[in-house]
């Protein structure tokens, strides 16, 4: 057993919660770059240099990359080996994420009630999932989700009749409809699998995966290299006004499923796709 | 095509803007999104007077993160402007002539822009921190319990934007992805 106290857990999520809203990962970086060179539309290439100045600006001036610094999503993996002293885990990212939100001038987009709709202040709760895992450490990922693309995303209960086709025209339908509403050029995270709300985890994760990273499995790296070759020929391009950069990346998870069912969930992210991994 | 103008706005401005223009604002413009939206709508039902006079001026669609010490904003770009469909024809009748936003509109929305010889721009969505700095001044007018959703008034320089419904009715969301769709 080795025991992580609560006040190591709060300090580093605050942190994150900071770091993940002001700059970016490596490969998402590297994607926006690569898509300025790319990019056949003039408009398009122009955003993207706006795009790509912005998160010079984000870092440098400590100015969050977009003000919608979104409700804090949180994996946890929790290895069965660890002891938690000092308080509840799930209170303990909860605080972290006070913390981070208040000292970081980071916006606080949570309501209370989803119909009576009081802002908390704090931007908490965060939405956390857990999973028990092997070994003596905890593995945190932060992920803000901004609302803008979060509101695009899809959810399918398809037919097992519907197959490959079904799934990959499911998340056409979904791109096609977000178009310039969900900030583009887009990251496509897909849950294909599962149950109703395991599909939806799934494509949640999927988000959190580099965007330079294809599938171990053979027929999904497929799946995904074919998917965004078409997204990118839909025509939308970067910010919905027309070019060839609509995706930088189509990441797709899996999960066995029942035999009566082929559940997909498309969640779609903006270009701001943010996430931030430490192990404690 | 480039263009430089002053909000509020005057119809001829207006006029002479078209789709795909990239234009660069300055002068004064009002935030307001969701809730205060929705605030604006209840007043009207209600007969009371508005925050602030809807003729010729610029809603901006936007909540900003706090400002850091000595700064006017954070981060400070546009948001969904779909949601504000419901109630944007409202104000374009009683003068609004901008709209600054992201995204699809109704088609509500675009016979309003045409009736009242309006125009909606869009800002390039999740680029908050390099618009932030085209905002000089900020200042919350009304609503100040709704924190972020309050309505700022904004003195602005050369603000980004590009002409997406113009006057005459044309779209470019529809218009550009033509140019490139292939599928």
């Amino acid at each position: 057993m080795r025991t992580v106290k609560v006040e190591e857990i709060i300090h580093n999520i605050k942190e994150m919660c900071i770091e993940a809203n002001h700059y970016l990962t490596d490969d998402m970086q590297q994607a926006l770059a690569h898509a300025v060179d790319t990019e056949n539309s003039p408009l398009g290439k122009q955003i993207l240099c706006q795009l790509r100045d912005n998160l010079h600006i984000a870092s440098e001036d400590m100015i969050p990359i977009c003000q919608d610094t979104g409700m804090a999503v949180l994996f946890i993996e929790l290895g069965q080996d660890v002891h938690v002293e000092g308080g509840l885990l799930t209170d303990a990212v909860n605080e972290g994420v006070r913390q981070g939100y208040q000292e970081g001038f980071l916006r606080k987009s949570v309501v209370k009630d989803p119909i009576i709709r009081e802002n908390t202040g704090d931007n908490t709760p965060a939405v956390i999932h857990y999973d028990i895992v092997e070994g003596d450490k905890i593995k945190i990922t932060i992920a803000p989700k901004g609302f803008g693309s979060e509101n695009m995303s899809r959810i399918f209960m398809l037919k097992p009749a519907d197959g490959m086709e079904g799934v990959k025209d499911s998340i056409l339908t979904a791109v096609r409809d977000a178009g310039p509403n969900a900030c583009p050029p887009m990251v496509i995270g897909v849950g294909v699998g599962g149950t109703f709300e395991k599909c939806a985890l799934l494509a949640k994760k999927a988000l959190t995966r580099p965007v330079n990273e294809r599938s171990d499995i053979p027929y999904i790296r497929e799946m995904e290299e074919d998917l965004l070759n078409k997204i990118n020929r839909t025509g939308i391009g970067p910010g919905g006004l027309g070019g060839t950069t609509t995706a930088l990346a189509v990441n797709i998870n899996t999960y066995p499923t029942h035999i009566a069912g082929l559940p997909v969930a498309v969640n779609i992210c903006c270009h701001v796709n943010r996430h931030c991994v430490r192990v404690l | 095509m480039d263009r430089y103008i002053t909000a509020p706005f005057d119809t001829e401005t207006v006029k002479e803007l078209h789709s795909g223009d990239y234009v660069y604002i300055t002068g004064t413009v009002y935030t307001a999104r969701d809730a205060a939206h929705k605030r604006m709508y209840e007043a009207l039902e209600q007969n009371k007077e508005l925050p602030f006079q809807m003729e010729n001026n610029v809603i901006y669609y936007m909540g900003p993160s706090p400002a850091r010490e000595g700064r006017p904003i954070g981060s400070a770009g546009p948001t969904t402007a779909s949601r504000m469909d419901k109630y944007a024809p409202s104000l374009l009748d009683l003068g609004l002539k901008g709209m600054i936003g992201k995204g699809k509109r109704s088609d509500a929305v675009k016979q309003a822009i045409v009736r009242n010889g309006a125009v909606y721009f869009a800002a390039v969505g999740g680029a908050g921190a390099l618009l932030s700095k085209s905002i000089l001044r900020s200042e919350v007018i009304a609503y100040d319990d709704l924190g972020t959703e309050a309505i700022r008034k904004l003195e602005v320089k050369d603000f980004p934007v590009i002409v997406v419904i113009d006057a005459q009715g044309n779209n470019l969301y529809e218009t550009a992805i033509e140019t490139y769709k292939e599928i």
